[in-house]
């Protein structure tokens, strides 16, 4: 259950996850504990992008990684909707590999118009990203 | 070549997930083709599609574009990745994707890719991704890609 009367975002932010296709696609669940989440990319078949390896596929990470920052500003501010991605930069750290992923989202800045955030997914160990992320948003009046 | 470059795109699940497909390739260069799809919706107030979408479609082409342009077949993964988002998917629309390898040296080939939805005039976004290029083990045969 998440503790909705410490953060009352953490309902909207569930909602919007709920609600948006491709989050649905992914098969990406959030766990928010007051303005802390973990979002979760439960492993599945075809989020495969290489057999041979048994690899996830790149796209499907840095999707996860993009909503997860998303959803972090979302979370932490009163926006009405989910702010819109200017730009984000990957970087594959190491291989990701069949099973479930995690990330968390930090927030290095939000302005007035802007937010910079980044983000990092992992399997076994916190400490070795699988995947890491870079992102701005615009937040404000654009 | 161009066989093999089907192949691939069959062999990846999270390509044919999202409906994926390579439409022209060229030395150096791939077209591709990513048909609307109401679940690939990244904004349901919107109807614009999901950044993600466009991640994986040029992180696949530009990936291809690397296979257009080695001389040999050689698996290559992604070390980096950076989009700018020009402007959303207009709901309803496929969107195209073209990606080019410019550079390559004995370790990593340098792309570049465009998305839009009638030509490079009007961007949806850009990207420009590095590539490790894997050294040939012997268990790299295509067949075990089936």
């Amino acid at each position: 259950m998440t503790p909705y009367e410490a953060n009352p975002r953490a309902a909207e932010v569930e909602a919007f996850l709920e609600r948006t296709p491709f989050a649905q696609k992914l098969g990406m669940r959030c766990d928010i504990r007051g303005d802390e989440m973990t979002a979760v990319l439960p492993f599945s078949k075809k989020l495969i992008g290489n057999f041979t390896i048994k690899a996830l596929h790149g796209g499907a990470i840095s999707s996860f990684l993009e909503l997860t920052a998303m959803a972090q500003v979302f979370l932490v501010t009163d926006l009405a909707r989910p702010p819109r991605p200017i730009n984000i930069t990957i970087d594959y750290l190491r291989q990701g590999h069949a099973k479930d992923l995690y990330a968390r989202a930090y927030i290095t800045k939000i302005g007035r118009r802007m937010a910079s955030v980044r983000a990092e997914a992992w399997q076994e160990e916190k400490a070795k990203p699988v995947t890491a992320l870079m992102a701005h948003f615009m937040v404000g009046g654009d | 070549m161009r066989e093999n470059m089907k192949m691939m795109t069959k062999a990846v699940p999270w390509a044919r997930e999202l409906g994926f497909e390579v439409t022209r390739i060229e030395k150096a260069r791939v077209w591709g083709l990513q048909p609307w799809d109401d679940t690939l919706v990244g904004d349901p107030d919107t109807g614009v599609i999901h950044g993600g979408v466009i991640t994986t479609l040029l992180d696949n082409l530009c990936g291809m574009s690397c296979g257009a342009a080695l001389p040999d077949f050689r698996f290559v993964a992604t070390l980096d990745l950076r989009i700018d988002y020009m402007r959303p998917a207009d709901k309803g629309r496929d969107i195209i994707g073209e990606a080019e390898c410019y550079h390559i040296t004995r370790t990593v080939c340098f792309t570049r890719a465009w998305a839009y939805h009638d030509t490079r005039d009007r961007i949806i976004a850009t990207a420009a991704a590095a590539f490790a290029i894997n050294q040939p083990r012997p268990t790299d045969q295509l067949e075990s890609l089936a």
